[in-house]
């Protein structure tokens, strides 16, 4: 290797375009990804906007112990966690169910136009399924019109005003969303498994629900267990749309995710150094997470992240 | 149960499957379809219930109302603007860096990836980013829609992928005649890599489209700044703060309330309406999302 022999302001200067095509953008990555990091501090302060990040009062640790004594912290916590495990087991049941029943599908028009229509919902924007989710739920919309016409319920229910079915309406609706292209990923790693595997399964005379439990599932389990690490990382995000866009008065209690909550204390209460510790914890809690199901699915021999 | 097995078994089968996945597609579309329903029915005659597949009362008030309104009108063309401005350098600028981490002999090649890719797992927070955005002066400016994303870690590790499978020996042969390493980013690799980014630059321009909690949080007290989804999202707001008046009674006589006004135009027809705007150039450009993102994925799941 010649590069190596050359002295090092010498690479310098003959990789000055490549420095000058990457450096400006490293530059704005770290202002924009790293200084918010650093912002942290703040969470040790009494910030006041208007004066400078170190001309703070310093409380040390005073924000975390008034979050981690603060009920509306754990409820918090509590609906956050709900909601993301209702949603990843949900959403990972049944796009493995969807990609199975694709999958079980010859190649033909109709395959092509359920797939093709299973897709949409993922690509547009939460405010118009929530508002899709709103006009089906509503009390003269088409599930209390369905329900009073099969003679299931007399009265229209105010489904959006029960706090006891948000949970599972942010299940629900997060199925209605995401199966469909959740599916693809499942369908790709199907794909990958050996034809010989059902042939050698159609000699024995395994039927089709046998071929799915003994050959399809475990062909695809390390697709599986890599999105469900990817997405436990992701556990305290539990996606904050959703709740934001469905959420009303009526069901408060049960909806409030971190982001709101964040939110709410820092941004409309202007309790900024609170609501910054309460987003350290969520970012620090991530992290951990992430680094821990790796460690998990290194120990079991399957596939790692990093 | 042996009396089910070979083909009364697999008829069985194959019919409770056809019927599942007729039943995701039914459930898929039909929110839709009644939702352009609603849109095109008239506001008043909506308000009585009932609507399914096709309007009752034809009507365009609605629609009218909406392109009446200048604020609207406003909120698309900024909805379109940073979603062009935003798709197009975003790719640009991510390829342009994929392209400097595809250089093996590039001196800060690992810190640079390290440093993308830390970004991926830790991220500092609605606060922090706040006080960031404050000091760099975007709240309430339109900047704000397109200078924090120019470039991502996702998108820079897909591209970079794919750069790195094309043919060393392209760059090399292309060294040798004197090309510097700007010329060959736009001469030889952008070329390259149409496929890795039209569908970043599809996948980008959705995201953008769809996108309106940083028009809530940085831009809500401007409302020239505002977007198409900050509307709608505003529209949903204040129907949802209605459940707070919490009784079946009060949403009824609000409805009442809205057909004796005289006023012509219901909130739920209008979020209707609204509805169908913002979903129309998702569906207009899904054959082309289609076609690509099948190409996309893949290219993602390759990682090292």
């Amino acid at each position: 290797m010649t590069t190596l022999k050359t002295p090092f302001k010498q690479r310098l200067w003959n990789q000055r375009l490549l420095i000058l095509m990457s450096i400006p953008f490293v530059i704005h990555i770290i202002v924009f990804r790293y200084f918010p990091i650093a912002g942290w501090i703040m969470s040790f302060q009494n910030y006041k906007p208007g004066r400078g990040m170190f001309d703070q009062e310093w409380v040390g640790f005073k924000q975390f112990q008034l979050l981690f004594t603060d009920p509306y912290f754990f409820q918090t916590l509590r609906n956050t966690l709900a909601m993301a495990v209702i949603k990843l087991a949900m959403g990972t049941f049944f796009s493995i169910f969807v990609a199975i029943l694709i999958n079980e599908t010859g190649k033909g028009i109709f395959k092509r136009s359920v797939q093709t229509i299973s897709y949409l919902p993922h690509f547009i924007s939460w405010v118009v399924a929530a508002n899709l989710v709103l006009e089906f739920l509503a009390p003269k919309g088409l599930l209390n019109g369905f329900l009073q016409l099969i003679g299931v319920i007399d009265d229209p229910v105010l489904w959006m005003g029960k706090p006891e079915l948000f949970w599972w309406i942010i299940g629900w609706s997060h199925v209605w969303k995401t199966c469909g292209f959740g599916a693809i990923i499942y369908l790709a790693a199907m794909t990958g498994i050996d034809p010989q595997l059902y042939e050698a399964a159609d000699i024995d005379g395994a039927g089709r629900l046998s071929r799915i439990w003994h050959i399809t599932l475990p062909g695809i389990k390390p697709t599986i267990i890599i999105l469900l690490i990817m997405n436990i990382g992701r556990l305290l995000e539990a996606g904050f749309e959703q709740q934001y866009l469905l959420k009303n008065g009526l069901v408060q209690d049960y909806a409030e995710v971190f982001t709101i909550y964040i939110l709410r204390y820092g941004l409309q209460m202007m309790r900024f150094s609170y609501a910054a510790a309460a987003g350290i914890f969520k970012s620090v809690v991530s992290v951990v997470l992430i680094f821990t199901a790796n460690k998990i699915s290194e120990r079991l021999g399957e596939e790692t992240l990093m | 149960m042996k009396v089910l097995k070979g083909n009364v078994y697999d008829h069985v089968f194959d019919t409770i499957k056809i019927l599942l996945l007729l039943f995701l597609v039914f459930i898929t579309l039909f929110p839709f379809i009644n939702i352009l329903a609603v849109s095109f029915n008239d506001p008043l005659d909506t308000i009585t219930g009932g609507i399914t597949i096709f309007p009752r009362i034809f009507s365009l008030v609605n629609y009218k109302d909406i392109f009446e309104n200048p604020h609207i009108l406003r909120a698309t063309l900024n909805s379109v603007l940073r979603t062009v401005i935003a798709g197009l350098l975003h790719t640009f600028c991510t390829a342009m860096v994929a392209y400097t981490l595809s250089r093996k002999e590039y001196i800060f090649r690992i810190p640079i990836a390290s440093i993308y890719i830390l970004t991926m797992y830790i991220d500092g927070g609605l606060i922090p980013t706040y006080f960031l955005f404050r000091g760099l002066g975007l709240i309430n400016s339109f900047n704000v829609y397109w200078i924090p994303g120019i470039t991502s870690a996702w998108n820079l590790l897909v591209i970079r992928t794919y750069i790195k499978g094309l043919p060393e020996s392209l760059i090399e042969s292309a060294k040798i005649e004197g090309a510097n390493e700007m010329y060959i980013f736009l001469k030889i690799i952008i070329p390259l890599c149409i496929p890795v980014l039209a569908t970043i630059i599809l996948f980008t321009a959705v995201w953008h489209w769809n996108f309106w909690w940083d028009t809530f949080l940085y831009c809500s007290s401007d409302v020239n700044l505002s977007t198409l989804q900050y509307e709608l999202m505003k529209k949903i707001q204040s129907a949802n703060s209605a459940f707070s008046g919490t009784s079946m009674a009060d949403a009824f006589s609000r409805a009442d309330a809205a057909m004796k006004s005289g006023g012509s135009v219901t909130p739920k027809s209008l979020r209707a309406a609204m509805t169908i705007i913002v979903t129309l150039p998702i569906v207009m450009i899904y054959p082309f999302l289609q076609r690509f993102f099948i190409t996309g994925l893949t290219i993602g799941g390759v990682k090292e």
